[in-house]
């Protein structure tokens, strides 16, 4: 397309005259790509990121994180925000005011787990958090650590997740007595939008190949719409490889050789259990990133895992899922140098196994186990 | 407009709904409906004559045929008195029609025993939504379908020892085929629970819990997001779950259930769950015991039992090449004759199977090995003929 040529030359312009390095492209194209560029908060080299520490062990890992990045000497200032859900005008819930002023204001976030209370009347948070900011994907990197061993080795694919609609659209009702019906939502827009997410993140990720996950055999018209954007958006990304396969040969596949994948792209529900079937691959939700990409440059790094009450405040967390999705972070925001050597640091602790929390085999504290990577963050300078 | 269309489907959804669980389909689907109904006979007998099973046989598509083969190679090398109809049904390869599906329905409902292989759908759909392999299955009411996880021994897989049975109700959920393109762009697939279909498949995993001595049923469901649909389902397992105060039962979360799949297997016993987490769930545990090769299934209605493999595959890639790995459907072979009360003959050839695998000397490539089918199935007859002394 002719905006994809002009786009391009001129960001070769811009990497000729020195104005960009190679790394930053993804953010320059980012920025770009958008309607209405909003300007980051970036003052004197120092961004700006919304933490939200969560509950439950929440308050102890975003604190064990924040300190491993001073440590690092990493240009993030943080603005911690509480999102506990209010009811605006018109009998809405939603999130405070001055949380989403500031997520909109800094455009990345950082949060940590958050508690769904039951029969609290809103819906849970995460889902408000989504809708806020209209998160569409969904992105697990599943890399195997090398010092916590499972019995799968060399791991390492993305999965990227359509998160907006699909089985999780929240349509039921009771049609008669004794029979309910579930309404699965595709939409030609929302699956366009995550294709092209997934080629894109291919491409500024250096990853060889994007495989469609769907089930177009039985659900002919739903799964069919999302694998033509899907094939759609592979022919405007001819440098990246494209396959497709059934959710159930993907699953047979996965627990007998999961080297054999790269980044895979589905819809909601299939998204959720093969995401969670990769967490379980590498050892657990307590050593698994996450980030949410929505419109508008807006994204937020998350850890998935639960708020975990029995252990609150008992300085036994392992901050290690919350950590490693900053690491992404900072490679969605083109500070890879940083990324790496706070990645490296907290690999090279857990292969160590000198110092570890109870969850990955150990006995120490979350706060000796946060000193150890400080110290080599430190030493690696 | 759209509050009119919206009704209207709603009552032909009803009505729809109604007929697919009322005894009114089964009486339309055993009329005779091929141009030659008046030339038909009445409905034959059960066939048990000369103490010979008559079974009906569809090879499917892919490696099917080959793996049939394999089955009658055996059957015939160890005097199995069973008899095979064959019908060649295939969607993609036009050798499909209603005179062909009523044929195989009239042939299955005189037998009551089927084998079969996979009858793939293709992605494009020329009119009708539901695939040739849905509607029969429909229309047989072939509702639980139970897959049997075992590790093989003397091949070792990175979890060994495993023993699951994974129950998954096989005619409604997602896989209705209620698929509707409300606006361009916008595309609607229905997801049917009703408590009928799961109470009834509740029931049937613990009837067959009781039956085979197992402890623990798990129930794997979303509730937590479907709370509507999936908690229908729920509801019902609790409900029969009370009558079987000695079996445990416990309900998971698919995407937790994955994950403890692939992390620590050993604490699930028997899984029952909806169409689709059925599908995932079957083909993670085939995986994980070594693959679609390995794993039989079957399917059963109230009536009729189909016997299949478990993780169901055509296996397009293999076809010609005489690769694929027949064990899966020996064994659900096996299970037949089980069912049929030749119990000498089943364990024949379970045995002769398993015996091969141990040795380990002849294997198939998807179990690290080099040989052909055809190897496997000579070996598997060498095997037979040193019969277990009763």
């Amino acid at each position: 397309m002719a905006g994809n040529a002009w786009r391009s030359a001129m960001l070769n312009l811009l990497r000729k005259w020195g104005l960009i390095k190679a790394q930053e492209v993804s953010r320059v194209v980012g920025a770009i790509r958008t309607e209405a560029p909003q300007p980051r908060t970036y003052v004197r080299g120092i961004h700006t990121v919304t933490l939200i520490p969560g509950d439950g062990i929440g308050p102890e890992i975003s604190t064990a994180v924040m300190k491993i990045f001073e440590a690092a000497k990493a240009p993030i200032q943080w603005e911690e925000r509480n999102v506990t859900a209010i009811k605006g005008p018109g009998g809405k819930w939603m999130i405070p005011p001055d949380a989403k002023e500031s997520m909109d204001r800094n455009k990345i976030g950082l949060k940590g787990p958050l508690k769904t209370p039951i029969a609290a009347g809103h819906p849970s948070m995460n889902l408000l958090l989504r809708k806020t900011f209209d998160l569409y994907a969904n992105v697990r990197p599943c890399v195997s650590i090398e010092g916590y061993k499972t019995p799968y080795t060399d791991v390492n694919l993305v999965t990227i997740r359509e998160n907006t609609e699909g089985e999780y659209s929240g349509i039921e009702h009771v049609i008669v007595d004794g029979v309910v019906q579930s309404i699965k939502l595709i939409t030609e827009e929302a699956s366009r939008r995550i294709a092209e997410y997934a080629f894109e993140y291919a491409r500024n990720n250096q990853r060889a190949s994007v495989t469609a996950v769907h089930k177009a055999n039985i659900m002919r018209m739903s799964d069919g719409l999302f694998l033509r954007k899907c094939r759609e958006a592979a022919e405007k990304y001819k440098d990246v490889k494209f396959t497709e396969m059934y959710l159930d040969t993907v699953c047979l596949n996965m627990v007998q050789d999961p080297t054999q994948f790269d980044v895979l792209v589905m819809p909601n529900l299939y998204g959720d259990i093969l995401s969670d079937l990769c967490a379980g691959l590498i050892g657990g939700l307590g050593v698994t990133p996450s980030g949410n990409i929505g419109t508008n440059g807006v994204a937020i790094f998350e850890s998935v895992h639960g708020t975990a009450p029995d252990i609150a405040g008992k300085d036994m967390a392992n901050p290690t899922a919350l950590l490693l999705s900053a690491v992404m972070m900072l490679r969605h925001m083109g500070l890879h140098d940083y990324g790496r050597r706070i990645e490296a640091a907290c690999f090279d602790t857990i292969r160590d196994k000198k110092v570890l929390t109870k969850d990955l085999g150990g006995n120490s504290k979350c706060s000796e186990f946060t000193a150890a990577i400080c110290e080599r963050v430190q030493n690696m300078d | 407009m759209s509050a009119t269309m919206a009704a209207a489907l709603r009552g032909s959804l009803v009505t729809l709904v109604k007929g697919l669980g009322g005894p009114r389909w089964q009486q339309l689907a055993s009329r005779p409906l091929s141009v030659s109904a008046g030339l038909c006979a009445p409905e034959a007998p059960p066939a048990r004559a000369d103490a010979t099973f008559k079974v009906t046989m569809v090879p499917g598509d892919g490696v099917g045929p080959e793996l049939m083969t394999a089955v009658k190679d055996v059957f015939k090398a160890g005097d199995v008195p069973v008899e095979f109809e064959e019908f060649h049904l295939s969607e993609v390869q036009n050798m499909a029609s209603e005179e062909k599906l009523e044929q195989v329905l009239t042939s299955m409902k005189n037998n009551r025993v089927a084998i079969k292989g996979k009858i793939h759908t293709p992605m494009e759909f020329k009119g009708e939504l539901a695939s040739y392999e849905m509607r029969l299955r429909r229309k047989l009411d072939l509702f639980a379908n139970v897959v049997h996880v075992n590790s093989l021994p003397g091949y070792n897989t990175r979890h060994n020892n495993l023993d699951l049975v994974i129950i998954r109700e096989q005619t409604e959920g997602e896989y209705s085929s209620l698929e509707h393109e409300s606006v361009s762009g916008v595309i609607e697939c229905l997801k049917i629970i009703t408590r009928e279909k799961s109470r009834r498949i509740a029931k049937f995993a613990f009837d067959y819990a009781t039956k085979k001595g197992r402890n623990k049923v798990t129930a794997v469901h979303k509730a937590n997001i479907m709370k509507l649909g999936d908690g229908l389902f729920l509801q019902s397992c609790a409900e029969v779950a009370e009558l079987y105060p000695k079996i445990k039962y416990e309900n998971i979360i698919i995407d937790n259930c994955c994950m403890q799949l692939v992390q620590n297997p050993y604490q699930f016993d028997v899984l029952v769950m909806p169409n689709l987490y059925g599908n995932i769930i079957d083909n993670l545990a085939a995986g994980l015991v070594g693959g679609a090769g390995v794993v039989p299934g079957e399917s059963y209605s109230a009536e009729y039992a189909v016997f299949e493999t478990g993780a169901r595959h055509p296996f397009a890639q293999a076809v010609g090449r005489n690769i694929a790995n027949p064990t899966a459907m020996l064994l659900s072979a096996a299970n037949m004759l089980r069912h049929l009360n030749l119990e000498y003959h089943s364990n024949m050839v379970s045995d002769a199977v398993k015996r091969v695998i141990k040795q380990g000397k002849v294997r198939t490539r998807d179990l690290g090995g080099y040989c052909t089918t055809g190897d496997f199935v000579r070996a598997v007859v060498d095997n037979l003929r040193h019969r277990p002394v009763y």
